[in-house]
């Protein structure tokens, strides 16, 4: 089993949070992961990426060839396309369509839909609104993360189990809505596999 | 002790050094090596134990604290960025020639592809200036490994040891196991009085002792095991990898078997008699050095002569820029992989100024206030501020060291450019400013400083910074008239009223400093989450 993972997104949108939940999960079941991640300058509002990598060998490179991505999971839309040099053409491309607008010279939402759409795999879903709808707005990138959830060949409950050690000093409320975000964008790319 | 945690290569280091006997870390935060330090700060282990671990005012008052430690036979780690050992080199070359008494590490984190820097200078050639010994490690296991081994070499040889990393180690997250627990050394002085005394006479004596060393320091380069010479049936090719470089080349082979005869290298000096068998068995050597050309341009010389060594210099390997599994297949003639490409719609997204950052005000206001002149009067420096220089700001026409905005500025206006304006941060101001202000107030420079005070560190992402609350007092100490500081709110709603006071400190012929004062949005914001979760 190997799972190289882009995780994309802006400074400050906390693509971190979802690597350390993924990574938690993998420990757990006993996997190998290395986890490159941007400090620094970038996370000024800059385009920011990490390359996580799990596998159930040893892993060497903490970062990940170009063409061989498995998945790309990108928290936001503009940023979903900047690495696809790095996606396998087997991968799959998992994002949000929520735009972050920090440019004068952001392209047009049309543009960029049309753009993930010629992609022969992906998943794009509202993570703000399907965030809302459960009523925990800030639980948007847990909702991505259960997008991606059936990708990442790692048993749910391992995922779950992060989420309640990672968010656990916040409480058991913040845990409930994190819990109950991934299982919503969870079930937006079940339906998008199951109609294929 | 079997336990395994999950840590960033910086992460790894600390971890190393708590468990290895640390009685002191002292650092400056630099991107990437300021974790190491936030790791120890934050460790129950380490303030438990009472591990000294508060920032210092610069990588030289830093590094000189390290070698006070190592004096008394405690161990200490320093550490900073690349371009921060520059600030720490005059110590730093001289603790070569003292040696060490309690183990001294000091760690150089190197940003090759300049992610966060000015430069891509590589820290191995600090070691080989200082003729001490260098670690590389190629990952966080090894990086938390070799601390022990680093505090042990140095208290065994009496030298300090350098420990380079680079971004991809620095902030790439693995698992590490630990090791036992070490206690910290007592207070233990060295033997020799005379040995930290660098008197001409005496440090004569020291030179000779350093000299003869560098066959220890080779020796153990050989035999410390950090070093591997891996046998290959393919003698076609010999491969030398130097740090992280080693995991790009174990990428392209899935399988773990090199065809080639290769060598590791993690520990220099370079391992001479490994090397020698390489160059003697192979037809050709390719060299992987993430950084500069170190020891392809020891094994090519000056001469072309040698056009069997492969590497940066003759561009089997791009010249410069940090690595890759991608760039080391192409070296090697395996294929280049690649999905599809960007789509021509995607734009850059630069970083910028926080929405909402002091920053912007302060810049809005100078803006302002210069626009009557010519362009290109801003001297600024290294810190969030420097993002001052994209759009739509374009305020800034100057950043190259930490310091260097109101020297510049004093040189240019020592000539005639008046009005020539410094921008510099707070923690900046302490770090490098203070002497460059000195030097304008006893020249009588005009210029206008402007220190841009957020209270804190903020692009290494908010340390506690060294000139809270004393920057007025310092600048006076220094002899800036009193009259001629001025305190500014960049805030919207005073902005008429800055930028009134910037223009008449412009028109003041001699050194004034304002001080536009506001917190961080980022350290304010964290405040209040922190004050948020406490109710």
């Amino acid at each position: 089993m190997k799972k190289d993972i882009i995780l994309a997104g802006v400074g400050g949108q906390g693509i971190l949070t979802i690597a350390a939940t993924i990574g938690w999960a993998a420990v757990e079941a006993g996997l190998f992961l290395k986890q490159a991640e941007v400090h620094g300058m970038s996370q000024r509002g800059g385009d920011v990426q990490s390359n996580l990598r799990l596998s159930d060998k040893d892993i060497a490179s903490d970062l990940i060839p170009f063409g061989k991505a498995d998945m790309i999971l990108s928290v936001e839309p503009l940023e979903s396309l900047r690495y696809l040099p790095m996606l396998s053409p087997k991968g799959w491309l998992i994002t949000n369509i929520e735009p972050f607008i920090n440019i004068p010279n952001y392209p047009e939402m049309d543009a960029i839909m049309a753009e993930i759409e010629k992609l022969p795999f992906f998943v794009a879903l509202d993570a703000e609104l399907i965030a809302k709808e459960i009523g925990s707005v800030r639980s948007a990138n847990m909702v991505m993360l259960g997008a991606a959830s059936p990708f990442l060949d790692i048993d749910y409950h391992f995922l779950e189990n992060a989420i309640s050690k990672l968010f656990g000093k916040k409480g058991d409320k913040i845990v409930g809505q994190n819990l109950e975000a991934m299982k919503a964008g969870r079930k937006v790319a079940e339906e998008k596999i199951g109609g294929r | 002790m079997e336990q395994k945690l999950l840590l960033l290569g910086d992460e790894a280091i600390a971890q190393g050094a708590i468990d290895a006997g640390l009685s002191a870390i002292f650092a400056y935060p630099g991107t990437p090596s300021t974790e190491i330090t936030e790791y120890v700060q934050h460790s129950a282990q380490a303030t438990k134990t009472g591990i000294r671990s508060s920032w210092s005012a610069n990588e030289k008052t830093a590094m000189e604290a390290g070698l006070g430690v190592s004096y008394v036979g405690k161990r200490a780690m320093v550490c900073m960025k690349h371009v921060g050992l520059n600030v720490a080199a005059d110590a730093f070359i001289n603790a070569g020639m003292t040696g060490a008494n309690g183990g001294l590490i000091v760690v150089s984190a190197d940003d090759p592809s300049m992610h966060s820097s000015q430069n891509e200078q590589d820290s191995r050639f600090y070691g080989k200036f200082a003729m001490i010994p260098t670690l590389e490690p190629s990952n966080q296991q090894e990086a938390y490994d070799m601390v022990f081994y680093g505090f042990e070499l140095s208290e065994r040889l009496g030298t300090p040891v350098l420990f380079r990393i680079t971004t991809r180690l620095a902030h790439s997250r693995a698992a590490v196991s630990r090791r036992a627990v070490l206690p910290q050394n007592e207070i233990r002085l060295s033997s020799d009085l005379k040995q930290f005394i660098l008197l001409p006479a005496l440090a004569r004596k020291r030179y000779k002792g350093l000299l003869k060393s560098q066959a220890l320091f080779i020796d153990e380069s050989e035999n410390s095991g950090n070093n591997q010479y891996f046998e290959g049936p393919d003698k076609s090719l010999g491969i030398i990898a130097c740090g992280i470089a080693w995991n790009y080349l174990m990428e392209n082979y899935p399988d773990r078997v090199i065809p080639f005869p290769v060598i590791k290298i993690t520990q220099y000096p370079a391992p001479r008699n490994m090397i020698e068998k390489l160059v003697d068995e192979c037809k050709e050597v390719l060299l992987l050095e993430e950084g500069a050309p170190l020891i392809e341009e020891l094994l090519k010389g000056i001469l072309s002569k040698n056009l069997h060594i492969k590497g940066r210099l003759d561009g089997t390997v791009p010249r410069d820029g940090e690595l890759n599994p991608n760039i080391v297949a192409v070296a090697l003639g395996l294929e280049n992989t690649r999905g599809s490409e960007i789509p021509e719609i995607v734009v850059g997204r630069p970083p910028s100024l926080c929405m909402g950052c002091s920053h912007r005000d302060a810049y809005d206001a100078l803006g302002e206030a210069l626009a009557k002149y010519s362009k290109g009067r801003v001297f600024s420096d290294i810190g969030c501020y420097t993002l001052g220089a994209l759009e739509p700001f374009n305020a800034i026409n100057s950043c190259v060291d930490m310091g260097a905005s109101i020297t510049m500025a004093k040189g240019a206006a020592d000539v005639g450019f008046v009005p020539a304006i410094a921008v510099i941060g707070d923690s900046t101001f302490t770090h490098s400013g203070m002497t460059g202000l000195l030097d304008a107030v006893n020249d009588e420079s005009n210029i206008t400083v402007i220190i841009a005070d957020n209270s804190t560190t903020g692009m290494t992402g908010g340390q506690k910074s060294a000139a809270n609350g004393k920057i007025e007092a310092i600048c006076q100490a220094l002899g800036v008239e009193e009259a001629h500081i001025k305190v500014i709110k960049p805030l919207k709603k005073f902005h008429e009223e800055n930028v009134k006071i910037i223009q008449e400190e412009l028109d003041y012929a001699g050194v004034s400093v304002i001080i536009p004062r506001r917190e961080c949005i980022q350290t304010l914001n964290k405040k209040m989450r922190e004050k948020a979760k406490d109710k």
